[in-house]
């Protein structure tokens, strides 16, 4: 893979992610109730920081969760590699609160689609927000975000790959081409 | 990684593959600590369970594994007498094999049945107990509740007591229990001591192998698979190998205590002891469930090409 280009420098990531916890309290009107899952694996820490921002801003900091959507893949009678299983854990009533999505990179909406449903299995969220880093484009489902950190319009061949502090030891978003 | 062939024992197994598998049993746990237990990550696969050998509680987990997967089943049941005979033994499954399912899970009252059926149909085989050779997922499971309560099993010393001739539960207790990485002694009179047991450290003395275990696993006495004269007499048994609450002072404070089931209460262990704090045999059958949603995932995630 051939690297093209910076895209969110850590000081770009940190101001995203503050504008979209500002979104999110004032779409929501205010911090009660909320709360947070973070699919795996970036959504985690992304969940985590946006948790930390909305507790800075209103003085309660939302509960987060994090989410494996594996069981909810779409092909997993058609691949032939096995994803990992990992970790469900959201140890609060998902049932009758609003809850935002946390991921890092929306591209198909496949990922989405399997958390949304991953998500009412667990009970009946109020209502359900989706928040990215990036939006790639290129979506092959009726899929969007409520909240974007940055919109990358993308060609199919290029790759965008994040980096956090808590998943990779460095911060950035990258352009790179297959 | 790749799936899975068959899970029919653990002989040419990694330490690591059973790890991951145990791993992706814990994560199915969870989905059966839901309201709604079921996900929908096995829809469009078909799980048949084919039991030559009655066997209520290992069938109803199979199948309730399979379903909480969202896979369908199918159930056969094979009448014991059909079955002896080798030829009708093939036939079954050749049926089963023109249906075109995805995985069987076979129980056989005869040894080597599970991996003869792997070698005749497409699909994945688990081994649901052959005989006395293998009852592989059952060792899972016992791992699996072992892990519970002592987080590793390296160095943990596992002792399993009585019938350990007639029990396949105990041969694939000793293949998978030194694979990670505990020191298994398998303990019972003379003659329901096999003459050997790879994997483990057989004596007749039960004191010996009870001395500071970590664990014990006491196995059904299997009345109705005793040749005659393998045990002198039943009051003679309880006497020698009883698992007691006396007997096990000898083992860590804690230890904790399982049975595969169905229980003999006073025969192979005090009745008392069976619904005591050391008793996990409730947690066996929910590990039980929970690994063979596991299993299925590893055999038939995957496995297209």
């Amino acid at each position: 893979m051939r690297f093209k280009a910076r895209v969110l420098e850590p000081d770009e990531i940190e101001r995203a992610l503050r504008r979209i916890a500002h979104e999110i309290i004032e779409k929501n009107k205010g911090a009660g109730d909320l709360a947070l899952v973070g699919i795996h694996t970036r959504g985690i820490p992304l969940a985590e920081r946006l948790a930390g921002l909305i507790e800075r801003f209103e003085g309660v900091r939302p509960p987060v969760g994090v989410l494996d959507i594996t069981l909810y893949r779409d092909d997993l009678s058609e691949i032939g590699v096995q994803p990992r299983v990992r970790e469900t854990r959201i140890p609060w009533d998902v049932t009758g609160r609003p809850v935002v999505l946390v991921d890092d990179v929306l591209f198909t909406g496949r990922t989405a689609r399997a958390a949304l449903d991953a998500l009412v299995d667990l009970g009946r969220p109020q209502r359900v927000y989706f928040a990215v880093l990036v939006d790639r484009g290129h979506r092959e489902l009726p899929i969007r975000a409520d909240f974007v950190g940055k919109n990358l319009p993308t060609s199919m061949q290029e790759v965008v790959k994040v980096k956090l502090r808590e998943t990779d030891g460095e911060e950035g978003v990258e352009l790179w081409e297959r | 990684m790749g799936a899975l062939a068959h899970l029919l024992d653990f002989a040419g197994w990694e330490r690591s593959q059973a790890e991951s598998l145990l791993e992706t049993a814990r994560m199915m746990e969870e989905v059966l600590e839901r309201p709604m237990k079921k996900v929908p990550a096995l829809k469009g696969f078909t799980v048949a369970t084919v039991f030559f050998e009655p066997s209520t509680r290992t069938k109803i987990s199979f199948e309730l594994a399979a379903r909480r997967m969202s896979a369908d089943v199918v159930g056969f049941t094979g009448a014991g007498s059909s079955l002896a005979k080798g030829e009708s033994f093939k036939d079954t499954l050749l049926t089963l094999q023109a249906m075109a399912l995805d995985a069987y899970v076979i129980r056989a009252p005869v040894a080597g049945m599970a991996h003869q059926a792997a070698r005749w149909l497409e699909g994945a085989v688990v081994n649901a107990g052959d005989g006395r050779r293998a009852h592989p997922t059952q060792a899972l499971l016992d791992a699996y509740t072992l892990l519970d309560d002592l987080e590793i099993l390296e160095g943990r010393k596992v002792a399993i007591v009585g019938d350990v001739a007639h029990s396949r539960v105990a041969r694939s207790n000793a293949e998978l229990l030194p694979l990670l990485g505990a020191e298994v002694w398998a303990a019972g009179p003379a003659g329901l001591l096999p003459e050997r047991l790879a994997g483990a450290r057989l004596t007749t003395d039960l004191d010996e192998a009870l001395e500071d275990a970590d664990a014990v696993m006491v196995l059904r006495l299997q009345r109705e698979r005793m040749d005659e004269g393998a045990l002198p007499s039943l009051r003679e048994y309880v006497a020698g190998y009883q698992v007691t609450e006396a007997r096990l002072a000898r083992a860590k404070a804690d230890a904790p205590l399982l049975h595969p089931g169905p229980m003999n209460r006073d025969v192979e262990l005090e009745g008392t002891l069976a619904d005591g704090p050391r008793s996990r045999v409730e947690r066996q059958v929910r590990a039980g469930e929970a690994v063979r949603m596991a299993v299925l995932y590893h055999l038939l995630v995957g496995r297209a090409a």
